[in-house]
């Protein structure tokens, strides 16, 4: 299984956030919603926090 | 009516069950318990996460008392259950340090085990009725 590190990264924090989306909720419809919230901030604070690191040396 | 000795031994032993169940696949606590929706995702994320942490050539670390880290991981990779040993059995999760991929596995198989932790936890909640 070849993909990219940042396609990598969004299937980790889909299935992540999934998982969390259905603990932390009971309704569906909630359960979705928290999901697709969860799931955004992940892959936002991802790339964000891999852009900061990109100015620092190694 | 208060609850028996007898009764409450009877419940004790239920909730382990459920736990015990939970543990060992991914969602049976939930599905036993009747919760199917939340049981099928999490049979079905978390058997993913597993099968693609492997596939990414991440390991299934050894219980290693000297490495307290590789410990941790293995604890981590046991979450998952029935899974973690039926991966051993069969040779999968040997892991190969140089693939690019094998970080990525790593943290796809941990995780896994993890979260799976969780959802036992959930499941004991549900059979307690607080949830």
């Amino acid at each position: 299984m070849r993909t990219s590190h940042l396609g990598l990264m969004i299937v980790f924090a889909f299935f992540v956030s999934v998982v969390f989306g259905t603990l932390m909720r009971d309704d569906p419809k909630e359960q979705l919603r928290f999901g697709a919230q969860l799931f955004t901030a992940f892959v936002i604070g991802g790339v964000a926090l891999g852009w900061i690191l990109y100015f620092f040396p190694l | 009516m208060r609850a028996t000795t007898a009764d409450r031994e009877q419940s004790a032993t239920y909730t382990y069950l459920i736990c015990l169940a939970a543990w060992a696949i991914p969602g049976a606590g939930h599905l036993l318990l009747g919760r199917m929706q939340k049981g099928v995702t999490f049979l079905v994320a978390l058997s993913l996460m597993f099968v693609i942490g492997l596939s990414l050539e991440g390991r299934l670390f050894p219980i290693e008392v000297q490495q307290p880290l590789v410990a941790l991981a293995a604890l981590a990779d046991m979450g998952i259950g029935i899974p973690f040993f039926l991966a051993r059995q069969f040779g999968a999760g040997a892991g190969r340090v140089v693939a690019l991929t094998y970080e990525y596995g790593n943290a796809f198989l941990i995780v896994a085990g993890l979260l799976n932790m969780l959802v036992v936890l959930d499941a004991f909640d549900a059979v307690q009725g607080r949830k």
